[in-house]
């Protein structure tokens, strides 16, 4: 590990952002300069006031959007230099996305929703459906395969969106509010899961409002204005599973 | 679940056919009413148009099945206009005989126009003939023509001396004649009607007429024995040779005086016609099926708006632009062609229905069913092509904007 640029394209390294700056269409800067190195196993919070940048972040780490200046890297690869059929693979392949609005489709039971999540994957329906359901018992749903979406609670929703965002197992998690939908024992059950998911292996990035879900995960990255204003590792918090339900 | 950020091949999985109908109908089977909806422009235009085509070939159909019954093997020799006008052309004789022995011939028959005029009782006017001629005939007449009698009998060698007729449909219709012992007057005297006849559609002259016997004419009505039509049955083969020398076995003298035609050409004609389905029709249908595929297309740029979200998430599942315009691409040619499915088994229904009651037979060609539905496929790619590269281009950030 010489400089930075390096450690982007180490085997360890699954998000790699140097200098990125977004701008707007209409002036806006979104982001300003972003450096951000993730590591595989993190789990990290960016965190910042509404307007900061973090959506616009996690579109440029997830490849869902191409920075005006600066170099991405995801699990290796220098975003800027792959096509659009080369980073729908990268997608495909690396990347699992957790939405607020869960962005379940409706009429088409839990199982079906997580087998979409292998869809673009190439692999067999019988696969796809075989890992859907071993997904959806990870996430505690085992029970609930053939339930359509509006038949669940919005915590069991998003558990839902998550079972089809890990189903490929993808190098990076990415999650924008996932709990925003959500009342608290919820989205505290939500929080619990994500940090099972990273005991387990996941790299995973949430963004959140909330600086009491950014205090309690491992590292917590501040951006505020478009530029990141603290990258904290926080303590490990020992924390007893009974007062999970208290957030 | 292990995970390895190394540098892997990126290289995007093709959707397989069953996946890209899932994806291509997921559209449809949550919205069932629209589909119905947009597909009924499509279906209207290619039910027109295969009615349409449908409905000429069975009436085509039911005119060569006609003529095959009637066959084309007859001919018929009668005066030809004069060279000099006025003067009035009649056949030899002895014509019918020799025409009788023409190699190739099978049957022959004759009629003769009489001067005599045929009325339901003396009190009528003798002007008032309703277009019914008085005709004298031999024997023969009725099996050339494949001729049947529906009511009665024809004339045989006995009814065909005495004052008895047969009638042609018409005729009898006109005269109001309904069965056979009831009596027409003709010339002077009343003659029983022995037979109605059915109709001919190879001699529509004969259903005009009222029948009398050659012989019956010669004694009753001052019949001179001169033929004004010889009809003639050959071999299928012998058709062309039998035309050639008809004219001059009829009359050696005047050759040119006999005209010699193929009444089955008409009948041809007629059929060569109704093959020929109206334009009009036709380009109505062909209206509809426009007007259909901008319906389509606007149901497609209708969903891709309200799918931006799902489109989106698509992209972030790892959809390349290709799979998101295949995607919208499919679900149009699906939307067209159930369009299209629809459309032709309505029109086939249609024709069902006309040659049910028509009495034709049900004939829907396989050309304008391949045809209309290649035509809804091409609809639906191109009703689908603007959407769906309208989808493919939609940022895939979009699914990360709550809903
Ligand atoms: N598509 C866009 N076009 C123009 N400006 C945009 C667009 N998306 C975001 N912005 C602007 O970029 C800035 C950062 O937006 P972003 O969505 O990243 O904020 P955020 O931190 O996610 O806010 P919130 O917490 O409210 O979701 C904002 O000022 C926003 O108005
Ligand atoms: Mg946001």
């Amino acid at each position: 590990m010489s400089g930075a640029a390096d450690t982007d394209t180490d085997t360890g390294t699954v998000v790699g952002l140097r200098g990125v700056t977004k701008e707007y269409a209409g002036g806006v800067t979104a982001l300003r300069g972003v450096d951000l190195t993730v590591r595989e196993g993190e789990l990290l919070a960016i965190v910042g006031p509404s307007g900061s940048g973090k959506s616009t972040l996690l579109h440029i780490v997830g490849t869902l959007d191409r920075p005006t200046a600066g170099t991405v890297h995801i699990a290796g690869h220098d975003v800027a230099a792959l096509t659009d059929r080369r980073l729908s693979a990268l997608r495909a392949q690396h990347v699992g996305f957790v939405f607020q609005a869960f962005h379940l489709v409706p009429g088409v039971s839990a199982r079906d929703n997580v087998a979409e999540g292998l869809l673009y994957s190439g692999l067999p329906r019988s696969v796809r459906r075989r890992k859907a359901a071993e997904a959806l018992d990870r996430v505690g749903l085992a029970d609930r395969l053939h339930h359509k979406p509006d038949q669940l609670s919005g915590g069991q929703k998003q558990r839902v969106a998550i079972a089809r965002a890990v189903v490929g197992e993808p190098a990076l998690l990415l999650a924008d509010e996932p709990t925003g939908a959500l009342d608290s024992a919820s989205g505290a059950a939500v929080m619990e899961l994500l940090r099972d998911l990273n005991r387990e292996g996941a790299t995973i990035a949430v963004i959140t409002h909330d600086t009491e879900i950014a205090g309690s995960l491992p590292r917590e990255v501040r951006i505020r204005d478009g530029e990141v204003v603290a990258d904290i590792r926080n303590p490990p918090v020992r924390r007893p599973m009974t007062t999970g339900a208290e957030l | 679940m292990s995970r390895s950020a190394a540098r892997s091949r990126l290289k995007a999985a093709r959707l397989g056919p069953r996946d890209v109908l899932h994806v291509g109908s997921s559209g449809l089977r949550s919205r069932p009413m629209r589909v119905v909806l947009s597909a009924l422009g499509i279906a209207i235009g290619i039910a027109t148009m295969i009615a349409v085509v449908g409905i000429s070939a069975s009436s085509q159909a039911q005119l060569l099945r006609e003529l095959d019954k009637l066959g084309t093997n007859l001919l018929v020799a009668s005066p030809g206009d004069s060279m000099f006008a006025g003067e009035e052309v009649h056949l030899p004789e002895g014509s019918v005989g020799m025409v009788g022995r023409i190699k190739g011939v099978q049957e022959v028959g004759a009629t003769a126009d009489l001067d005599a005029t045929v009325r339901r009782t003396e009190k009528i006017d003798e002007d008032d003939t309703g277009g019914i001629g008085v005709k004298a005939t031999t024997a023969g007449l009725l099996r050339v023509l494949r001729g049947e009698v529906t009511r009665g009998s024809w004339l045989n060698a006995a009814t065909g001396r005495y004052p008895s007729v047969v009638l042609g449909h018409v005729s009898a219709d006109r005269l109001g004649i309904t069965k056979p012992g009831q009596q027409v007057w003709i010339g002077d005297r009343y003659f029983t009607v022995a037979g109605i006849l059915a109709p001919l559609p190879l001699a529509p002259e004969i259903e005009r007429s009222a029948l009398v016997g050659w012989e019956g004419a010669k004694r009753l009505l001052g019949f001179a024995g001169h033929p004004t039509s010889i009809y003639e049955r050959s071999d299928d083969a012998a058709v062309q040779d039998v035309r050639k020398v008809m004219a001059a076995t009829v009359d050696p003298q005047n050759p040119q005086n006999v005209k010699v035609t193929d009444p089955s050409s008409a009948l041809r004609a007629k059929a060569a016609t109704e093959g020929a389905f109206s334009s009009l029709l036709l380009g109505l249908g062909g209206i509809a099926l426009l007007v259909g595929g901008v319906g389509v297309a606007n149901t497609m740029i209708i969903s891709v708006l309200e799918r931006r979200y799902e489109i989106g998430l698509r992209r972030s599942l790892g959809a390349t632009r290709g799979q998101i315009r295949i995607q919208f691409v499919t679900e149009s040619l699906m939307l067209s062609g159930l369009g299209g499915l629809a459309g032709v088994t309505l029109g086939a229904a249609a024709t069902g229905a006309y040659a049910h009651t028509g009495g034709l037979p049900w004939v829907v060609p396989l050309w304008a069913v391949a045809g209309g539905f290649c035509a809804t496929l091409v609809i639906g790619t191109v009703a689908g092509l603007y959407p769906a590269v309208r989808a493919s281009r939609l940022s895939p950030t979009l699914a990360l904007h709550a809903a």
